[in-house]
């Protein structure tokens, strides 16, 4: 086996040895535990009141704005990360050219602040 | 310092070494002013729009997009006269190439900007969906679409292209509250997510066969590989991928199916956007890629180019004529413009280049003006687009009637306008001695496609049932045909709009020679 799927090997078996654990004592759980099943052991846990059936309920479609400034600012984020690693290598060109993108971003928060997107109504 | 440092010693001591050097590029940001111009404005529009607030007359973010769209043209005129002086050059350590051809989609694209931005005022008016936004939206769609027009780097040019699609994706739904518009959103985006993914497939295989994505490396690279007689299956594979993609932009047939909803559901101005500005842009991106890039594999991509010229043409003449509603019959004729320009592109000499240039330009005004002249009869909501709409237009608006009726007939290439001109250059460009098939096809298909436009034409002079031609005001009819209730209002700047496509229509085929010697000037990236 080359070195490269050695080194992999120790992944292998942690995941083998996880799924052991795991299965071994829910296995072992089933074969030592008593069955008497009840109809009242089989309601769905509410904290010890009454099951109150339906528990769908709608998610409103407003928060989709949370969703779109968080996905921006987050990919912004992801460009920023290997800026920052390499920051001494690009000196004052990196500096400014990620400035000026950071500025565009902040651009576009000055413009969902005044159009009063980030208002918790 | 931070753990992650600690936990790789040996490469992070290594990296921090290495990364001492950094070669940084050449940018000469005065070779790609039109671009800056056109991004700097929209976040200045943008910007002032969030900071000014309240309630602004919709004519001060017009004359300002229009601005911004005549400062990036005029910045081509000043790199066109550059370009005469030191000749052509590239930018940003050739990510991007500063030709004839680049200046000539920037007068395109920009021109196509600043006319939108103009029937756009009165759209957002009368439609209540006023604000900068449409205009800052287009401004920065352009910008794209310039950015593939100078691409020297196939990644560039994918950037560009995703500039220009996402915007109009937007722009397409941009009316809330219809819900066409937001089906046309839809449509548009999911379908053209899955084009650039593979366009961008097309650009992994051909980087795996060439080694790089620029497009004058790829195309020594590939000449090479074409004399020693190399396998060329990957390059082939990425190059069909890219075809696909890019015909997709625009409207090729067999990728030609979000044409016709999208066109159909959008907002008028913006439909005709995205006839004029985006098939220009997806044409300078296919003609760099294919006429520059691939310019070796030619044996290979003229016959698929064949192929697909044929279909376009006569699946957009043929379906067109079935069609009941105008912007999806204008649709279908964009799709048959398209088989036109392909045309120029299959012939692939300087003729063909530069009579698919002057095509895209003159057939980006005469749609401009056919879609203002769609969005004033379509009145408000903008539903009113049916054939039966238009019938006795010209009792009603005869200005608008004669001016549609100049448009249609170019679009048809009837002599002394531009779309007369524009056809004879491609289709003399592909026919040769020995090769004139498909010059026959085209001009057949002319003659099918007159069809519609000719009908169209013939509804808007025909009366309304129960109207009498000589007395429009008789009884029974007075409502509907007396000036004021028609419900048809022309925007001034709507009106300068048309008035501006017809102008250039009809001047530009009597007075041909200026614009077919640009067209001809403009075409030297070839030798660049």
């Amino acid at each position: 086996m080359s070195a490269f799927l050695r080194d992999y090997l120790l992944v292998v078996l942690f995941a083998g040895a996880a799924i052991a654990f795991a299965g071994g004592s829910l296995t072992l759980g089933r074969l030592i535990r008593p069955s008497r099943p009840t109809a009242q052991k089989y309601l769905v846990y509410e904290s010890g009141v009454d099951p109150v059936p339906g528990a769908w309920s709608q998610s409103q479609i407003r928060y989709y704005l949370f969703a779109l400034l968080f996905v921006m600012f987050d990919v912004e984020a992801v460009f920023i990360f290997p800026w920052a690693v390499n920051l001494e290598a690009m000196a004052v060109f990196g500096l400014v050219e990620m400035l000026i993108f950071i500025f565009i971003l902040a651009l576009g928060l000055v413009y969902a602040w005044r159009k009063q997107v980030l208002r918790w109504v | 310092m931070s753990p992650a440092i600690g936990l790789f010693p040996a490469s992070g001591a290594g990296g921090l070494a290495q990364a001492a050097t950094l070669e940084l590029p050449q940018v000469e940001y005065s070779r790609f002013l039109p671009i800056l111009i056109l991004i700097g404005g929209a976040m200045a529009i943008l910007v002032l729009a969030a900071l000014v607030g309240g309630r602004v007359a919709e004519a001060w973010w017009t004359t300002l997009s229009v601005g911004v769209a005549a400062a990036a043209g005029i910045a081509g005129v000043w790199l066109w006269h550059d370009i005469q002086r030191h000749g052509p050059g590239t930018a940003i350590s050739d990510a991007l190439r500063i030709d004839g051809f680049s200046v000539w989609f920037t007068l395109v694209i920009c021109s196509a900007v600043a006319l939108f931005s103009l029937m756009a005022d009165g759209y957002v008016q009368r439609e209540r969906l006023g604000g900068p936004e449409i205009h800052v939206l287009a401004l920065l769609s352009a910008s794209g679409g310039l950015l593939m027009a100078y691409a020297n780097d196939l990644l560039v040019l994918f950037l560009g292209l995703e500039i220009l699609s996402i915007a109009l994706y937007v722009l397409a739904g941009f009316h809330r509250r219809r819900a066409e518009s937001g089906e046309a959103a839809m449509k548009y985006f999911v379908l053209g997510a899955f084009s650039s993914a593979i366009f961008l497939y097309g650009v992994a295989l051909v980087y795996g066969a060439t080694g790089t994505t620029r497009l004058d490396q790829a195309n020594r690279t590939l000449t090479a590989m074409v004399t020693g007689n190399a396998d060329r299956k990957l390059a082939l594979a990425g190059m069909a991928l890219m075809i696909v993609g890019l015909g997709f932009k625009v409207a090729a047939v067999p990728f030609h199916t979000w044409t016709p909803d999208v066109y159909q559901g959008s907002p008028s101005p913006v439909t005709g956007f995205m006839a004029a500005a985006a098939k220009a842009a997806g044409f300078a991106g296919l003609l760099r890629v294919l006429a520059f890039g691939l310019q070796p594999l030619r044996d290979d991509w003229r016959p698929a180019i064949w192929a697909l010229a044929v279909l376009t043409l006569v699946v957009g003449s043929v379906l067109a004529i079935v069609q009941t509603d105008v912007k999806r019959m204008l649709a279908y004729s964009s799709i048959n413009h398209a088989g036109y320009v392909l045309l120029g592109v299959y012939a692939n000499n300087e003729d063909g280049v530069a009579g698919a240039q002057y095509y895209l330009l003159t057939y980006a005004f005469i749609v401009l003006g056919s879609f203002a002249v769609v969005s004033v009869v379509a009145r408000r909501g903008d539903e009113a687009t049916r054939i039966d709409d238009y019938r006795g237009l010209y009792l009603r608006k005869p200005l608008l009637a004669v001016a549609f009726t100049i448009l249609l007939a170019a679009q048809a290439g009837v002599p002394l306008t531009t779309g007369f001109l524009a056809k004879f250059s491609v289709i003399r460009a592909a026919t040769t001695e020995d090769d004139y098939s498909l010059g026959i096809i085209a001009m057949l298909v002319t003659a099918v496609a007159a069809f519609f436009y000719l009908r169209l034409i013939f509804v808007m002079y025909t009366a309304p049932e129960g109207v009498d031609e000589d007395h429009p005001e008789g009884e029974g009819s007075v409502a509907v045909l007396t000036r004021e209730r028609t419900g048809m209002r022309v925007m001034p700047a709507t009106a300068a709009t048309i008035a501006v496509s017809v102008a250039m229509t009809v001047g530009a085929g009597l007075w041909a020679g200026p614009l077919l010697d640009f067209a001809e000037r403009s075409r030297i990236f070839f030798s660049g």
